[in-house]
């Protein structure tokens, strides 16, 4: 039962992420691998910020801002110097890994008898010395579902219109007078800022920030995403946001099945086997479905 | 009042492959007239369209728009006044939004876009019944996909977008290109219709010479980035296609083509 409880948790905290990557990789189209360095820098300024004895819950909102940030270098990089999305994100990555150290000044930053938002004296007073198991995860649950509410909320705003059509034909945002290149800044900057407030909540949720957090990162949110959408392909009505939080938790289920059975080491090897296999099905699927369609067609000829 | 002054474009320069499209080319287009460009395929129609709309940049004169230079201006600031549509029809719409998100982001063009609600529901009845008068059915797809639509729908979306706040100017390239005969005739009475109830100033790149007769108050015909042929009024009312299908016949053999 503990098994599957933390699976869930990592999986809303990795859905998060998720949510970040949602933006760039299906809105924005942009393979943005920034959020390899946004993600420990969430957890980077959150370690440096609990040390010094900051409110946990200011965290979240730092470190949002902080990813911000990040997004918004890598979008003028992209936008005012023309570099390739995928190089502005290597270079963006690469920067932050110093940022990172510097922000948390050593590579490994225990938590343990810190507050946190799982365990600090506003929770003992509610629910006395010993907070329940249970607590946890609800705290993670609120987290994640008020970033998936806003997120829908902003997504049908004027300016998320807008967000969502400049990955979808950003010629027509020029059209409507708009700079195209503005508003993709801003849509990695939100991207990054949710990718550094996942990676917030998963460094107080494991009590200790390490600078290794981040490799992988970019893979995991990208597989959570493709699970989670093409799963959910037909149901119009769970909204993408949703499905990237079941995608997040059905990745990490099948992480935690595959490592059982080998050492630890192996665990990015198998993340990464793992995200190639949900590619290669994904692909599959929409192949099989492509031929679906191609014959469907060719029986209405012979009708 | 659009004026270029001027203007010299230049593809691939300083290579050997160096070919001067424009060369002091010059061209005024009066308020509230209707211009038809045609011209065989590298004429420079399609460039000078990009020129004006600065999708790219010029390498000599200047581009004047009522008494106002732009030549500098960037192409998203220079298209708050400017409609476009294009040959393609997936360039004017968003095909994974719906019609109804697609019409109020164009009700939006010139207004800040903010955390305010994307759909102005009051605004609902108003966008159904610009798409009654295409009489496309669209009026009651509000909730689909643009993307499932045919390309003869889309392209009706894509001017009734364009065209839907205060502009001056239309650019229209090639916009029936892409269509069968049926859509694209209903499309060009369409371009009329809006064109003359909104008195837009309107230049037309076709290659259709037919509607480049009938539509617009001006003909100017392309070659080699200079206008062989430029005709208004009584000159253009009374053109019939065969007169610029001669004309064009000549252009096209002295290139071979």
């Amino acid at each position: 039962m503990d098994f599957l409880i933390t699976i869930v948790e990592q999986g809303l905290i990795y859905g998060i992420l998720a949510l970040g990557v949602y933006i760039t990789y299906r809105i924005l189209d942009f393979p943005d691998l920034t959020v390899d360095g946004s993600f420990p820098l969430g957890a980077a300024v959150t370690a440096a910020l609990i040390t010094r004895g900051v409110n946990p819950y200011l965290t979240l909102l730092i470190s949002f801002a902080a990813g911000v940030l990040a997004g918004i270098c890598t979008g003028l990089i992209h936008v005012k110097f023309k570099v390739r999305d995928l190089l502005s994100g290597i270079i963006m990555m690469t920067a932050l890994y110093t940022v990172n150290l510097v922000v948390a000044g050593t590579n490994n930053v225990p938590l343990f008898s810190q507050e946190t938002i799982f365990n600090n004296s506003m929770l003992t007073g509610i629910f006395g010395e010993e907070i329940p198991g249970v607590v946890t995860i609800l705290v993670i649950l609120v987290v994640a579902l008020i970033c998936k509410l806003l997120l829908d909320f902003y997504m049908n705003t004027k300016s998320g219109y807008l967000l969502r059509a400049v990955g979808d034909n950003e010629n027509l945002v020029t059209s409507l007078a708009k700079d195209k290149g503005n508003v993709k800044i801003l849509g990695l900057a939100i991207s990054n800022g949710l990718v550094a407030l996942g990676g917030c909540v998963f460094c107080q949720e494991e009590k200790v920030f390490d600078i290794s957090v981040g490799t992988g990162s970019m893979v995991i949110g990208l597989a959570s995403v493709i699970i989670g959408v093409s799963l959910f392909r037909k149901l119009t009505f769970v909204k993408a946001t949703t499905a990237v939080f079941v995608g997040a938790i059905i990745y990490k289920a099948c992480v935690a099945a595959a490592i059982r059975f080998f050492e630890p080491q192996a665990m990015k090897l198998i993340t990464a086997v793992l995200f190639l296999v949900i590619l290669v099905i994904s692909m599959e699927r929409k192949q099989k479905k492509k031929l679906q369609l191609q014959e469907a067609g060719k029986g209405e000829h012979h009708a | 009042m659009l004026e270029l002054q001027h203007i010299a474009k230049y593809y691939n320069p300083g290579t050997v492959n160096e070919m001067c499209l424009f060369q002091d080319f010059n061209l005024t287009v009066k308020d509230g007239q209707f211009v038809s460009v045609v011209g065989s395929n590298g004429s420079g129609k399609t460039s000078l369209l990009n020129l004006i709309c600065g999708s790219i940049d010029l390498d000599a004169g200047s581009i004047v728009m009522d008494g106002k230079d732009i030549t500098g201006e960037k192409e998203y600031r220079r298209l708050r006044r400017i409609g476009r549509v294009y040959q393609n029809p997936a360039m004017g719409t968003c095909p994974n939004m719906t019609i109804l998100e697609n019409m109020a982001m164009a009700d939006n063009k010139g207004k800040f876009f903010g955390l305010g609600r994307g759909t102005d529901k009051s605004r609902i009845d108003h966008y159904r019944e610009m798409l009654r008068q295409l009489n496309l059915g669209l009026e009651d797809k509000l909730q689909v996909k643009v993307g499932s639509l045919s390309g003869g729908q889309r392209q009706a979306m894509s001017l009734l977008m364009s065209t839907m706040t205060p502009i001056d100017f239309l650019i229209l390239d090639e916009h029936t290109a892409a269509l069968d005969p049926k859509t694209a005739e209903r499309i060009m009475e369409l371009t009329d219709e809006i064109v003359r109830e909104k008195k837009l100033t309107t230049i037309m790149v076709t290659h259709n010479l037919r509607y480049a007769v009938e539509y617009g108050d001006r003909l100017l015909m392309l070659h080699q980035g200079r206008a062989v042929m430029d005709l208004e009024g009584e000159e253009k009312k009374n053109l019939k296609v065969e007169q610029i299908l001669d004309q064009f016949n000549a252009i096209s053999i002295e290139c071979g083509n």
